[in-house]
């Protein structure tokens, strides 16, 4: 067991000129530990996805990861070079709308191989043979693995991007509304998929999820936001079962009874 | 008062070939690399071979000796009327003799007899971009070469042996220079690049479209780019040219009829021409100066 967390962040905060995107969010994620960051439309959950993954610079504050050689390294002041490596080796990001993540002109086991040739895998079999494996832990079918995400369904694509990411043995991976835009029956077979996967790989996570049954079933810790603020952390279950701030009882009750 | 106008030596003016100059050493300096120029109107259209014509333009002198090539033939359209061009806009001498040129602009195919120091190979390139199908952002394929992010390239590889079993690109095969950046051959056939590596000759490419010039300095490594289980390999021919006999070179398919006749023949006229006249005679050849 580790004893250091893997994420630092410290008074993050970003603003888009004078509008507030996300202020003064501070919290550490261990490993193997799954994030959720719940919130409405517009509560700065992926304006601070953004920044933690390193796709947008704050305005303030820092963010510190600790490196696969344990040095803690501030991702802002890291070289493109660096954060580039970073990015498609020990991170990975799971897109909303599996086209922004995915190359759909090209084939599912190239998406699959694309990292680790980008990491220098120059032998075909092997690139080959990784893909139909991780292509078997999505339960996508081996036959597939020659035809282009354009033919894929909407659970597929998201099942591939999540593969697609998965392949370097990420350390940490961002999610942003895995299961949005899938219809509940889909959305309840990938979040089994996640979670048995978060589990096996011993993944830490940061899933930005507006639906609170995501967060429940993905989830050790979550987050509330509200207009640009963290109001609420803590347990998953403590605070969906006993929430503190009125933002939180609204939400919680919410969500809809069949 | 003489009617005709008249133009600079060899066409741009000694400002313009500077700043092409310029941009040829650069590229020279650091071998695979684009080197952005301010690229001319020149009087044929792009697709014509612009880029080239503005490489030739700035680094030939009244001593040159030049050979322009299409497709492997001296004799065709595009061939004919930029030697034409440098004829009369530069006076210089030309030739079809590889052995005799000094500059040898070239559309899509390296000469099949090796080329020797002192003579310089000039590219017309369409694409410069080896990346451009599959990455369409210029600023993002820059910054990939620029951090040798060449992974995607493979990719493409990938897919090729994916779906053909094999690596089926046959031209504008890509290359890894000098250990560095990878380059885009310009759509020679592949089975130029092997002549490409540690070439004596100077290796220019301009891309006029693209406002483009990249360069292969003599003695530099050249190699194409493949899987450790899917190596390389040229193209290969059943039968030797139908004119000349020879083997190992790049063959054309030419049809002779409607009822599937047909001839392989070299793409490289000039040997062709030089091997028959030296005796070598292939299986619908005729024997020249035969009584």
């Amino acid at each position: 067991m580790t004893t250091e967390p893997l994420l630092r962040v410290e008074n993050l905060t970003k603003y888009y000129g004078s509008r507030l995107g996300c202020a003064d969010v501070s919290f550490e994620l261990w490993p193997g530990e799954v994030l959720a960051i719940v919130g409405e439309s517009g509560s700065g959950k992926t304006t601070l996805l953004n920044s933690l993954s390193a796709t947008l610079e704050p305005s303030s504050g820092r963010t510190l990861y600790r490196m696969r050689n344990e040095q803690w390294r501030n991702i802002y002041e890291l070289s493109e070079a660096e954060r580039r490596f970073l990015v498609r080796t020990d991170w990975g990001f799971v897109h909303q709308n599996p086209a922004d993540g995915l190359r759909m002109t090209v084939s599912a086991g190239a998406n699959v191989g694309e990292r680790l040739m980008a990491v220098g895998d120059r032998h075909y079999g092997h690139i080959r043979d990784t893909a139909l494996d991780w292509l078997g832990r999505v339960e996508i079918a081996a036959d597939r693995i020659d035809d282009q995400p354009r033919s894929f369904s909407g659970g597929m694509r998201q099942r591939l991007q999540i593969a697609r990411n998965l392949v370097t043995g990420p350390r940490l991976v961002f999610m942003d509304e895995p299961t949005g835009g899938l219809d509940v029956s889909v959305q309840a077979r990938l979040l089994d998929l996640l979670r048995g996967l978060v589990g096996e790989l011993g993944l830490a996570a940061v899933v930005v999820t507006h639906d609170l049954a995501v967060a429940r079933l993905l989830s050790h810790r979550m987050m509330v936001m509200k207009d640009g603020r963290v109001i609420e952390a803590g347990l998953t279950d403590r605070v969906l079962d006993d929430p503190r701030e009125p933002y939180t009882q609204l939400l919680v009750s919410s969500i809809l009874q069949v | 008062m003489n009617a005709t106008a008249q133009y600079n030596f060899a066409y741009l003016d000694e400002q313009t070939k500077r700043m092409i100059r310029r941009a040829i050493l650069k590229a020279i300096a650091i071998p695979g690399y684009q080197v952005p120029f301010s690229s001319r109107e020149m009087p044929m259209p792009y697709g014509w071979g612009t880029g080239g014509v503005q490489v030739t333009a700035s680094i030939i002198g009244p001593d040159d000796v030049l050979k322009v090539i299409d497709q492997g033939a001296d004799d065709t359209t595009n061939a004919v009327s930029i030697r034409a061009f440098f004829a009369k806009v530069a006076q210089v001498a030309t030739t079809t003799h590889t052995g005799e040129a000094t500059i040898i602009q070239t559309r899509h195919r390296i000469p099949e007899r090796a080329l020797g120091p002192g003579q310089t190979l000039v590219y017309q390139v369409p694409i410069p971009e080896p990346l451009r199908f599959l990455e369409p952002r210029e600023t993002e394929t820059r910054k990939m070469h620029a951090l040798e992010e060449y992974g995607l390239m493979h990719v493409k590889l990938y897919e090729d042996i994916a779906r053909h079993g094999r690596i089926a690109t046959t031209y504008a095969y890509p290359v890894k220079v000098e250990g560095r950046y990878v380059m885009d051959p310009s759509p020679t056939p592949k089975f130029d690049n092997p002549k490409m590596h540690m070439s004596e000759a100077l290796q220019l490419f301009g891309a006029g479209r693209e406002h483009r010039i990249y360069a292969v300095p003599p003695h530099t490594e050249v190699v194409s780019l493949d899987f450790e289980d899917h190596p390389f390999a040229i193209q290969h021919f059943e039968e030797p040219c139908a004119l000349c006999g020879a083997e190992q070179v790049y063959l054309d398919e030419v049809i002779l009829d409607d009822a599937g006749g047909h001839m392989y023949v070299c793409s490289d006229t000039d040997n062709c021409e030089t091997r028959r006249a030296a005796g070598h005679v292939g299986a619908l050849g005729v024997r020249e100066a035969a009584e």
